[in-house]
């Protein structure tokens, strides 16, 4: 299982930082959103993050 | 290269096309756009064809669009006169994403604004005593343009407001006749308070400016964004900025989070009403959520699963913009139609939010569609556009939903609610492009034993 962001609609919101900040950051200067990591641990933090864009950006793929 | 239909004249279309159809029945005629030629259709506006595109096919093209495709500067001349000609409101892709980059909307500034909002709240229901009555369009305008004011550009500010600027920002929002496709400086009623009270803010804040200069300069911690522009200096020792284009930043910055979030509001409390069942449930909720006294602030950033159901559902049937639009920059192809370089381009939330197919039994009030495993915002991502889609949608999505969510929270905790008028006569006033509750829509209060 591992996170992917659809950069063509990412807008650099970072809601999906405050939920799991070991996956997701945004960088200062950064305009969109880049995944840290292959390996998720938190499962469910991944989830309540694809959730919550408010883009619709992330998704979960196998 | 095939052009997409093109909807009847109805009895009112004249040398302008559809444009008395927009400015007396807008969702009528995009409806009937759907209608008669399909996912794609094309209606005049004044001197141009504008192509309404709805479906979640068309919908993707539109909203996955690139900038120099379809774009958005040119698509709105009836704000030019509200934003003012000197403020550039519409930036570059980049430079937009920038502003959203560093701006009060980013995730992490989200907890205080939570706080601000619950603060404003609760010093507007602190007025309300046991029971009485409130218009709604006018309760929750006064209370945005203080949320909004104080979270985008700062508390002090905010402090310096009274209802005077709520009033005046009422009358910009009024100014948005369709007419401002023919000419948005034509000799009518409503163009002319529109100036007046552009007029009106600017004098306001010039006043504010006036005193904060003869307190002299703030210490920079305790500087907001008024203090940062106006004593900012050009190299030859000049200001920068004129209250003039300060006035319009600031009415550029809170123009799209305020009518569009009170109108909301205001809905959500009529769609509550009139559905009973949803209103048990969603105080329900919100007494077992804040039973153990915990902070609206705290809550309000969390999921609050049947109210936010609610919110979303108002959202689906009364979006507060009803037809988002582009201008085509070169020829676009979508669902093989050829759309010409320099038509308008326009996809509509208040069709799309109502196709049968996606959204069963779409002119229902049933907020149990969000819900695991119907999920109908989720599943529907391209025609559940109440903040649009894409690159486009918008920025402040969660700012209000956060904001929607503390409201309900403080005023259902406290207060029971009841229509002070048939139910049927709470409607929209659709004869301006902004949208907003048609007075009278007064609702009455009586607070909870």
């Amino acid at each position: 299982m591992k996170v992917v962001v659809d950069t063509g609609l990412c807008q650099g919101h970072g809601m999906c930082v405050l939920e799991a900040p070991d996956v997701f950051e945004l960088a200062k200067d950064a305009t969109t959103v880049t995944i840290l990591t292959d390996e998720i641990e938190d499962l469910e933090a991944v989830k309540q993050a694809v959730k919550y864009c408010p883009n619709a950006a992330l998704s979960l793929e196998d | 290269m095939t052009s997409p239909p093109r909807v009847s004249p109805s009895e009112i279309a004249d040398e302008n096309g559809e444009l008395q159809d927009l400015r007396t029945d807008p969702i009528g005629l995009l409806h009937r756009v759907r209608a008669e030629c399909g996912d794609i259709g094309t209606f005049r506006l004044a001197n141009r064809d504008v192509v309404l595109v709805s479906g979640a096919d068309a919908n993707e093209a539109f909203f996955r669009a690139p900038e120099d495709v379809l774009d958005q500067a040119e698509a709105y001349p009836f704000m030019t006169p509200i934003f003012g000609k000197g403020v550039v409101f519409d930036a570059s892709p980049e430079r937009r994403q920038e502003m959203l980059r560093n701006s009060a909307l980013r995730g992490e500034q989200m907890r205080g604004h939570a706080t601000t909002i619950e603060n404003e709240i609760n010093r507007m229901v602190a007025e309300w005593g046991d029971e009485g009555e409130i218009d709604l369009l006018d309760w929750f305008a006064e209370l945005t343009i203080y949320t909004t004011s104080s979270c985008l550009i700062g508390p002090k500010f905010r402090e310096e407001l009274d209802s005077r600027f709520a009033h005046l920002y009422h009358d910009l929002e009024r100014g948005t006749d369709a007419l401002a496709y023919v000419d948005p400086y034509l000799p009518i009623e409503s163009f002319a308070r529109r100036d007046e009270a552009r007029i009106g803010l600017v004098a306001l804040v010039q006043d504010i400016m006036d005193r904060r200069r003869a307190a002299g300069k703030a210490p920079r911690e305790e500087r907001d964004l008024l203090d940062v522009l106006m004593w900012l200096r050009n190299e030859d020792g000049t200001e920068s900025f004129t209250a003039d284009v300060i006035t319009g930043i600031f009415i550029s910055m809170m123009f799209a989070g305020h009518h569009t979030s009170s109108g909301t509001a205001a809905w959500t409390l009529i769609e509550l009403l009139r559905n009973p069942g949803v209103m048990k449930d969603v105080v329900g909720e919100l007494d077992d959520l804040y039973a153990d006294g915990s902070e609206v602030s705290f809550q309000a950033l969390r999921a609050i699963p049947v109210l936010e159901s609610a919110l979303k559902e108002t959202l689906r049937l009364h979006p507060p913009l009803v037809l988002l639009l582009r201008v085509a920059k070169q020829e676009i192809e979508i669902g093989g139609y050829t759309i010409p370089a320099g038509s308008m381009v326009g996809a509509t939330p208040a069709v799309s939010n109502r196709i049968a197919e996606d959204f069963p039994d779409p002119d229902t009030f049933d907020p149990a569609r969000y819900l695991e495993p119907r999920q109908e915002d989720l599943i529907n991502r391209w025609t559940w556009i109440p903040f649009g889609a894409g690159k486009h949608r918008c920025v402040g999505s969660a700012f209000a939903m956060m904001q929607l969510k503390a409201i309900f929270s403080v005023i259902l905790r406290d207060y029971e609610f009841e229509m002070a008028q048939p139910s049927e006569s709470y409607r929209d006033d659709v004869s301006k492009m902004v949208i907003q509750l048609a007075q009278p829509c007064r609702v009455k209060y009586r607070r909870r034993s």
